[in-house]
């Protein structure tokens, strides 16, 4: 039941990112370059989406289960911090330099563009090189 | 500023944004889990006992989508205009830069602000910004 639960949900964050442009990279840069010709339409998807998300983590956070009766599974890191600083930089210039973030890659690459193939096969190998490094840096630290 | 009016969809932006706040509440309300993509992701390629079988599936349902909206006969368009080469640089900097991070715009953006978690939305402008900046430096100044 959670299974399917969690393929609905994929299946219609993916229709949202479709129906909402951000699955275009051009229409993603046309949102990030404020100095050229402007397409403020993403700020509307995040309004949309904080709206109705604002409603449901207020009903979240006053449960202890969900509504399947699993465990509710919410974060809670609170620091500012330079990885956090300097990882949404890295993350900024990376969805600048083509219009992607991880969502959207995955929608384009669902639809069959190989270019989004590129980038989420890169995407994925750096998120193995982060963790191979934060393992080296960890045993490292905690090591012999 | 000008703003491009040929390009604007403020009504299929706002109704696409309702569908993944919608895709965000079942997740958390359902599953109890935070819809961030890098996140769930990032749990299938590092992988942990008993943390796998909930995210493949929500990223199935991610891959399906576009599927589901060519058989309902609508067009998407995804124009891609990077090449190979820049591509592969970009999704290398967004893989370790989410990791890093611990989000996305999903994560961070939408439901860290959905929280009002005030180190989501210091994620979220640092993101916006370097995004933008590094827009202007391609667009303006190269």
């Amino acid at each position: 039941m959670s299974i399917a639960a969690a393929f609905a949900a994929g299946l219609v964050f993916g229709l949202g990112l479709i129906v909402s442009g951000m699955s275009d990279p051009a229409k993603v840069l046309g949102f990030l370059d404020v100095a050229g010709r402007w397409d403020p339409s993403l700020a509307f998807v995040m309004g949309g989406a904080v709206l109705v998300a604002f409603l449901a983590f207020a009903l979240a956070r006053r449960r202890t289960a969900n509504f399947l009766g699993g465990a509710m599974h919410l974060p809670t890191a609170r620091d500012i911090d330079l990885r956090l600083l300097a990882g949404s930089v890295v993350f900024g210039v990376g969805w600048g330099l083509a219009g992607f973030c991880p969502g959207p890659a995955l929608v384009a690459f669902g639809a069959g563009h190989e270019k989004a193939a590129v980038f989420v096969a890169a995407m994925l190998g750096g998120m193995v090189l982060y963790h191979a490094a934060e393992r080296l840096r960890l045993n490292r630290k905690t090591g012999p | 500023m000008t703003i491009d009016w040929l390009h604007f969809t403020p009504w299929a932006s706002a109704a696409g944004g309702v569908l993944i706040g919608a895709a965000a509440g079942m997740l958390v309300l359902l599953n109890g889990r935070i819809a961030g993509i890098s996140g769930i992701v990032g749990g299938l390629v590092v992988p942990r006992r008993g943390e796998i079988d909930w995210r493949l599936a929500f990223v199935a349902g991610l891959l399906a989508a576009p599927a589901l909206w060519l058989l309902a006969g609508l067009a998407q368009e995804a124009r891609i205009e990077a090449g190979f080469g820049r591509l592969a640089l970009a999704g290398l900097l967004v893989g370790i830069g989410t990791s890093c991070a611990s989000g996305c715009t999903s994560g961070h953006g939408v439901c860290g602000l959905s929280r009002l978690s005030p180190r989501s939305l210091a994620a979220t402008l640092a993101f916006m910004l370097a995004g933008m900046l590094t827009v202007f430096a391609l667009r303006h100044l190269a």
